[in-house]
C-alpha cells in the first residue's frame, strides 16, 4: 500500500485535482512529471525532512515521497526555525526537501528544492515503492521543541480506508494545514477518493471560502474556532457542502447549532482524534459529546475506555511510537493511548471537559502551561507563576496566568505598580512565545498553592 | 462610559497590543476585514467580560455569530444586564 498506488488504482483519484492558492494540479500529472526536478531517486531509502511553506507543494511532495523515503518528517509552516535542527536530529534525517530559497537549511545533507509546479522529467519516470515509509508528525511538547510521532500510511488511513467510497464526486477541503493530523486526515481522504482545495494561512477566510465554493467543495473540516471565524466572515454561504466536520477542539452545542443553521443541507459531524491515538469516532447526531455506548465496545476496530476521567484509545490508527531522545512511551502496557482529554458522563452521554495536566487548547493549538510559566518566571520581578486556561467562545480557550512577585529584583530598582508590571510581563512573553501562547491576562496574587509533594497545584490536573 | 465606547477602546487597545493595523470602526465594517485575527477577538471578548461583567457568547441559547462591527456592538448593548 502506497499513496501513488492509491491514485493510479482508483478512477476517482486518477481524475483528482489539488487546488492551491495559485494553481491547480491534476494528480494524474504525477505519472510523468515531478515536483522534485527529477531527483526523487536520490531520496530513496533516506530520512527526509519536508519543510516547505506552501500546502500544495507539501501535498505533491508527500505523494512522491511515500514508498520512496524510509521516513518523511512533516514540518508545519509555522514551526519555529530554531527547532528544525533538533527535529532533524531526533529523526536521524539525512536529506531535505525544501523551498528553493531555503536550500542552505540542510548543511551538508542532500537538499532538493520542491515546487508546486510539477515538470516533465528527462528520464522516464517510473514510480515504484520500495518500502512502507514512516510518516512523522510533529506535536507540541512541554519543552517547546516539538515531539515526533511516528505513523505509517496504514495507521493514518485506518479510519476510512475500509469504508465504501462515495458514489458521487467528492471535493474535500479543510481549514487545517495538511501537515497537522487533522488536515492530513482530510488530505489522505482526498487522495484516495477525489479532489481537494488546500487552504493557506495567508489567505483571508472569505477568499478561501470563495475559492472552495468555486471548486464545488462537498466535504470540509476545521476546528470549532475555524468554523466560528468562517461564520463571522459573512462569507459562510459561499460554500454549499454536504458534509461539515469539526475536530481538534471541543465542539459545543452552540457551534453545532450555528453550523446546522448555516448549512441546512449538510451533515454536521464532529470527530475526535489525536496525533498519537488516531481517530476515535465521529458523531453525526448534531449533539455535543458522544454516546456512552461507544465506550467499552469490543470487536470494533477502535476501542475506548475511561481511566480516571480521561479518555483512552486503542486502534489500528494509533501511532507506532515517539522518535528521538526526550520521549516516554506513547502507549500503555495494554496498548491504549492516554489522550489526555477529560470527560464527564451525564445522562448516557460523555461530554468533554478539557485537557488533563492543564494543557490548554487555543483554537486547536496545544499550549503546555509549563512552557509559558518558564518564560514568565524568567522575568526579573517574578518569583513563581501558574498558567491556566480561560474559556473563550472564539478560540475555545485562551491562556491566563497568576503570578507571585518578588520583593526585590536585583538591580531593577523600585517595583512598578501591579497593572504596569502585568503589562510588562505580557510584553516579555511576546518576545519569545508565539501569539497563542502569550497570556491574555496576568493576575498578581500573594501566593500559589503547592501540593504536599511541593508541586504547583493545578486545577483538574 | 457607554457600552459602545468600551467596545471601541478594547478594539483599539488589543490592536496595538497585537501589532495589528485596525480599520476604521464603522458599523458596516466586516469584523474579518478589521485587521484583527481570531486570537485578537478572543482577547477582546475576555477584556470586555472583565470590563462589563458578562460574555454574550457564553450562553446556552443559540448565538448568531456577529459579522460586522455593528453586530458585535449590538450583541453587547442588547445583552440583559
Amino acid at each position: 500500500m502506497w499513496l501513488w498506488g492509491s491514485v493510479t488504482g482508483s478512477k476517482a483519484s486518477a481524475t483528482g485535482v489539488l487546488n492551491g492558492i495559485g494553481a491547480d494540479v491534476q494528480l494524474a500529472r504525477l505519472a510523468t512529471q515531478s515536483c522534485l526536478g527529477g531527483r526523487l531517486e536520490e531520496l530513496r531509502g533516506r530520512v527526509v525532512v519536508l519543510a516547505v511553506r506552501d500546502q500544495l507543494t507539501a501535498a505533491l511532495a508527500m505523494i512522491e515521497l511515500d514508498g520512496v523515503a524510509q521516513r518523511m518528517v512533516l514540518c508545519p509552516p509555522d514551526m519555529s526555525a530554531e527547532y528544525l535542527s533538533s527535529v532533524a536530529h531526533d529523526a536521524d534525517a539525512d536529506a531535505w526537501a525544501v523551498d528553493a530559497r531555503a536550500l542552505d537549511t540542510a548543511g551538508n545533507a542532500i537538499a532538493i528544492p520542491v515546487t508546486a509546479e510539477p515538470e516533465p522529467v528527462r528520464a522516464a519516470l517510473e514510480r515504484c515503492a520500495s518500502q512502507a515509509t514512516e510518516w512523522i508528525l510533529l506535536t507540541s511538547a512541554t519543552t517547546g521543541a516539538p515531539k515526533l510521532v511516528q505513523h505509517t500510511l496504514v495507521s493514518l488511513t485506518s479510519a476510512f480506508v475500509h469504508q465504501p467510497r462515495a458514489p458521487d464526486a467528492v471535493v474535500w477541503s479543510t481549514f487545517y494545514d495538511i501537515r497537522r493530523y487533522g488536515g492530513l486526515q482530510i488530505f489522505l481522504r482526498a487522495v484516495y477518493s477525489g479532489s481537494m482545495v488546500l487552504s493557506s494561512a495567508a489567505e483571508p477566510v472569505a477568499d478561501f471560502l470563495s475559492r472552495a465554493g468555486a471548486a464545488g467543495v462537498t466535504h470540509i473540516s476545521g476546528t470549532a474556532s475555524h468554523w466560528r471565524r468562517a461564520l463571522m466572515s459573512g462569507a459562510a454561504s459561499r460554500i454549499a457542502p454536504r458534509y461539515v466536520r469539526l475536530s481538534g477542539e471541543i465542539a459545543d452545542q452552540a457551534i453545532l447549532d450555528a453550523l446546522r443553521a448555516a448549512y441546512p443541507n449538510a451533515t454536521v459531524a464532529h470527530a475526535f482524534a489525536t496525533t498519537e491515538a488516531g481517530v476515535a469516532f465521529e458523531v453525526g447526531d448534531g449533539l455535543a459529546g458522544f454516546p456512552a455506548s461507544l465506550v467499552g465496545a469490543t470487536g470494533d476496530s477502535v476501542e475506548l475506555k475511561i481511566r480516571g476521567d480521561t479518555l483512552q484509545l486503542r486502534s489500528a490508527g494509533t501511532a507506532t511510537r515517539y522518535l528521538g531522545s526526550h520521549t516516554a512511551s506513547l502507549r500503555g502496557s495494554d496498548g491504549f493511548v492516554d489522550t489526555g482529554d477529560r470527560v464527564e458522563l451525564r445522562d448516557g452521554r460523555y461530554y468533554f471537559l478539557g485537557r488533563s495536566g492543564g494543557v490548554i487548547n487555543v483554537g486547536g493549538l496545544k499550549v503546555h502551561p509549563e512552557e509559558v510559566e518558564a518564560v514568565i518566571n524568567a522575568h526579573p520581578w517574578v518569583r513563581m507563576s501558574r498558567v491556566m486556561a480561560r474559556r473563550s467562545a472564539i478560540t475555545g480557550a485562551v491562556v491566563a496566568a497568576e503570578v507571585v512577585l518578588a520583593d526585590t529584583a536585583g538591580a531593577a530598582g523600585t517595583r512598578p505598580a501591579d497593572e504596569a508590571l502585568s503589562q510588562k510581563i505580557i510584553e516579555h512573553c511576546r518576545l519569545s512565545l508565539p501569539a497563542h501562547k502569550v497570556p491574555v491576562m496576568i493576575r498578581i496574587v500573594a501566593a500559589l498553592e503547592l501540593s504536599a509533594a511541593g508541586k504547583l497545584v493545578r486545577p483538574n490536573a | 462610559m457607554s457600552v459602545r465606547s468600551t467596545v471601541i477602546s478594547q478594539f483599539e487597545e488589543v490592536a496595538v497590543a497585537q501589532h495589528r493595523k485596525l480599520a476604521r470602526l464603522t458599523d458596516d465594517l466586516r469584523l474579518l476585514e478589521s485587521g484583527l485575527d481570531s486570537l485578537s477577538f478572543a482577547l477582546i471578548v475576555v477584556r470586555l467580560e472583565d470590563a462589563l461583567g458578562f460574555d454574550p457568547f457564553d450562553s446556552d441559547e443559540a448565538i448568531v455569530f456577529p459579522v460586522t462591527f455593528g453586530d458585535f456592538v449590538r450583541l453587547y448593548e442588547n445583552h440583559p444586564k
